[in-house]
């Protein structure tokens, strides 16, 4: 089985999977867990938009 | 005199308490994404890391990402491969059913490599928070 992911779509899923592990490990309360782990998914994907329209400027 | 012995006492008690958990839930998160931290019973941690490493690396598989093989030639597969062998069980599995060949021609399945290689990387991460948990230094 073949699966083809957009850009988009892949960056998202990895965010997410990857904040998920990363507020399991390095926070210790529940609560600290989420919230770290809703900032890393935010800084992920914030990251991609920034350096998405970073290289459409520079194309133009 | 005394404040060196309290120091040494202090030390004493700060001293990381290595047991028989301290080195099966490593081994065990290795081979298992999550089992090092549901063996210590930290159901819901371990759940969401077994699916969230699980699903990261077998998306990589189906992007048709490439599996790295431990061929000691070039230096950039020599380190995707210590990224792919942190996955434990899920490369044994990829490398036994011989998937994870890699698809040059389509542009996703290098994404899915590189989702192979950070599942790894991840599931190292993991391990190494199993120990912390199993010696005591978190909980």
């Amino acid at each position: 089985m073949t699966l083809e992911l957009g850009h988009f779509s892949a960056a998202f899923v990895f965010a997410l999977f990857a904040s998920i592990v990363f507020a399991i490990t390095h926070r210790d309360g529940t609560r600290e867990m989420v919230s770290y782990g809703l900032y890393c998914f935010a800084m992920f994907l914030g990251g991609v938009l920034v350096a998405g329209w970073a290289m459409w400027l520079l194309r133009r | 005199m005394a404040n060196s012995t309290a120091g040494r006492l202090k030390t004493a008690n700060t001293t990381p308490e290595v047991n028989a958990m301290s080195v099966v839930a490593p081994a065990l998160g290795w081979l298992i994404p999550g089992a090092g931290h549901i063996i210590q019973r930290r159901w819901i941690r371990g759940l969401l890391l077994l699916v969230s490493i699980t699903s990261l690396f077998v998306l990589g598989v189906m992007m048709q990402g490439r599996i790295y093989r431990p061929n000691g030639g070039d230096i950039l597969d020599m380190l995707g491969f210590i990224g792919d062998i942190g996955a434990g069980g899920l490369y044994i599995v990829t490398r036994g059913m011989d998937w994870g060949q890699g698809a040059i021609a389509r542009a996703t399945a290098d994404y899915g490599t590189k989702f192979m290689i950070v599942a790894g990387l991840l599931n190292l991460i993991a391990v190494a928070d199993a120990y912390h948990i199993a010696i005591g230094k978190k909980s």
